[in-house]
């Protein structure tokens, strides 16, 4: 076992931890929540699903320039075409991060509703009222949705890959309190 | 010519003459296609607009007599867009308003005050829901043309007329408040 390998820095393991949880919450209540009959409570479970994607999209602005300014540790030993993945799945993770939200923000503006965040701050429309770019950004919303599943489970695998079979240092790495 | 001329020049003098009449004269043909009647609720802070696409609206206003003026407005609840079709499904039905046992709302004014310059007040009863609740809605009137144009509007407390009951009786998703602006062109009596 590496022990000594060099960590994440701080922010980008805050960063990472945070949003990781914020999808893990937005994500099933998006798949729980489109389904619903129209209540009280299907409107207050989209808007803390709109707050959290916002959320999302904020941090990723700071997390994003951290990452281009701040070069990551050096990976572990490993066959260059698993590092090629391993790399290849953050970078597109990066991309969701930034598209997943971004397109919930379209349809919502599409589909009519601002964004009103946490209820108190108004967002602005990024496109007008229109049924049919609310129907399209429904679908890609939806898609790349289900891209994001695939892909954190690419990445939850190769991370769990390392700790059982390669029993190296590579989750390690980004785990909060550690050493 | 010289006919023709004269012609022209009666006429003219003719329309002249009850543009002029129209001037001092009653309102009270009012212009559909041009009025409108519009709302925006508030859901969890975000406000929904929403209008309604048929109503009948009868006015009789004489600014130099608005204190003798007088209006009512019957709106067709069916005609609810509520900003997307779940919602207009969902408006219609029992917890809302009820359109089966009561289709329409309607304002019947019982006085109209002036407020100085183009402001007035119309003061009146709504019955909707089988509810009848006083209002006071504030109006600018103006005249552009031979037509006078009526914009105003009030806050409506959907509570106070049972507008969505059960599970919608929570006010933190949809706001209690709804604000309600109409837009009502109405001409002058031809003579």
């Amino acid at each position: 076992m590496n022990t000594t390998a060099p960590r994440y820095s701080g922010p980008a393991i805050a960063a990472h931890w945070l949003i990781a949880a914020l999808i893990l919450v937005a994500f099933p209540l998006g798949v729980y929540m489109h389904d619903l009959p129209l209540s009280p409570n299907k409107l207050k479970l989209y808007s803390y699903h709109k707050w959290i994607g916002i959320t999302v999209l904020l941090l990723f602005v700071p997390r994003i320039l951290w990452r281009i300014t701040h070069r990551p540790p050096a990976a572990l030993p490993m066959p260059a075409w698993q590092h090629k993945i391993a790399e290849g799945t953050h970078h597109l993770l990066y991309l969701l991060m930034f598209l997943v939200p971004l397109t919930g923000w379209l349809m919502s503006s599409a589909k009519g509703f601002q964004v009103v965040y946490f209820g108190v701050l108004p967002l602005p429309d990024l496109i007008g009222k229109s049924e049919e770019l609310g129907d399209l950004f429904k679908e890609v919303h939806e898609a790349l949705n289900w891209a994001l599943l695939v892909l954190v489970g690419l990445h939850v695998a190769g991370a769990l890959k390392h700790v059982i079979l390669d029993k190296d240092g590579t989750l390690r790495r980004m785990l909060p309190f550690g050493k | 010519m010289k006919i023709q001329t004269l012609t022209l020049n009666a006429a003219l003098s003719t329309a002249l003459l009850l543009a002029g009449n129209a001037h001092a004269a009653e309102f009270n043909q009012v212009d559909a296609a041009r009025s409108s009647l519009a709302f925006s609720s508030k859901q969890m802070g975000v406000p929904v607009p929403g209008s309604f696409k048929r109503f009948t609206t009868q006015i009789a206003f004489d600014p130099a007599k608005p204190t003798a003026a007088s209006t009512t407005l019957e709106i067709d609840l069916a005609s609810i867009d509520a900003g997307s079709k779940d919602a207009n499904d969902e408006v219609v039905g029992k917890q809302w308003f009820n359109v089966k046992a009561f289709p329409t709302a309607k304002f019947v004014s019982t006085g109209v005050k002036a407020l100085g310059g183009n402001r007035f007040e119309a003061i009146g009863k709504m019955t909707i829901k089988g509810q009848t609740r006083d209002v006071v809605a504030p109006f600018t009137f103006k005249q552009d043309g031979a037509s006078g144009v009526f914009d105003g509007g009030f806050v409506l407390k959907r509570m106070e007329y049972n507008i969505g009951e059960g599970p919608w009786a929570d006010v933190s998703a949809v706001a209690n408040e709804i604000e309600i602006k109409f837009h009502v062109v109405a001409n002058a009596a031809k003579k």
